[in-house]
């Protein structure tokens, strides 16, 4: 039970937005994206947070202390879910992509959706940079006590 | 007067013990802001102070009436952990409020600095002793 546990929290957390950062691009980089069958079709990527127990070792915290009471939880991304939102089809039968009938599937990715989701991770990221600044602060602050 | 560092710094280990592991609190609650059907966590820094010193200070122990619960020998370390009311509701189920955990964080860290600068100030006045005033 240290400040130093928070650097793993808040590592957790840095982790999982960048996580969710990386599925906005690609969702974004594949918003125009077209496919000759809806199978096939780039569907929305979103990451599945879900929160994760520090490992304590056995003994760290003294007896009796019970740790595992949920302090110190941090995230873990657990899987990247695809949407199930419909996918467009467009008649489009000049593209060398169309299937049989002249069709084209593109991806069922919201811009909106991706750049709400961009902000929210953006700022979830700051949130725990600044906890590391400042744990670090109290940290160096404590290895200067007394002077 | 003796010198353990139990009664040597008085209350402010423990409650530097205290504002250190609300932290590590705060801090996980900022880590799982967008996870789904997390509950935030905190710790009632009142209530976890005077269990921690209970009996120590001639204030009387708290009585236990069942295991786990905070005795007279409880320390910072094991405090227990409330549960945040949220200020408004969520569709996720998630009750972390993010400007509120920055504000609490941002206080908790002052706090932290504050008991530090007591024991600081206490060694200061230890050393002067010592000294008798001349280094």
């Amino acid at each position: 039970m240290s400040l130093f546990s928070i650097f793993n929290v808040a590592g957790s957390g840095m982790a999982a937005q960048s996580v969710r950062l990386n599925t906005v691009a690609s969702n974004l980089a594949n918003a125009d994206s077209v496919a000759s069958s809806a199978q096939t079709a780039y569907r929305s990527k979103e990451p599945l947070f879900s929160q994760v127990q520090q490992q304590h070792t056995p003994g760290a915290g003294g007896a009796g202390s019970n740790t595992d009471d949920g302090a110190g939880n941090g995230v873990q991304v657990v899987g990247v879910t695809e949407s199930q939102a419909s996918i467009p089809s467009r008649y489009e039968p000049g593209n060398p992509l169309a299937d049989a009938d002249g069709y084209v599937y593109s991806s069922n990715v919201n811009p909106v959706d991706e750049l709400v989701n961009m902000i929210s991770a953006s700022r979830s990221y700051q949130n725990n940079v600044e906890v590391m600044n400042t744990t670090k602060q109290l940290m160096l602050k404590t290895l200067t006590l007394g002077q | 007067m003796s010198l353990t560092t139990d009664n040597l710094f008085g209350i402010n280990t423990q409650a530097l013990n205290l504002w250190q592991r609300r932290s590590e609190v705060l801090a996980s609650n900022m880590a799982n802001a967008d996870t789904p059907g997390y509950l935030a966590r905190d710790i009632d820094f009142r209530k976890a102070l005077t269990a921690a010193s209970g009996g120590s200070d001639g204030n009387l122990a708290l009585q236990t009436t069942a295991p786990g619960q905070i005795g007279s020998g409880s320390t910072a370390s094991n405090a227990p952990l409330a549960y945040q009311i949220p200020s408004q509701p969520s569709m996720d189920g998630n009750t972390v409020d993010e400007q509120v955990q920055q504000a609490d964080f941002a206080a908790n860290s002052v706090h932290y600095q504050a008991s530090l600068s007591f024991i600081t100030a206490q060694i200061h006045m230890l050393r002067t002793a010592i000294t008798g005033g001349q280094g």
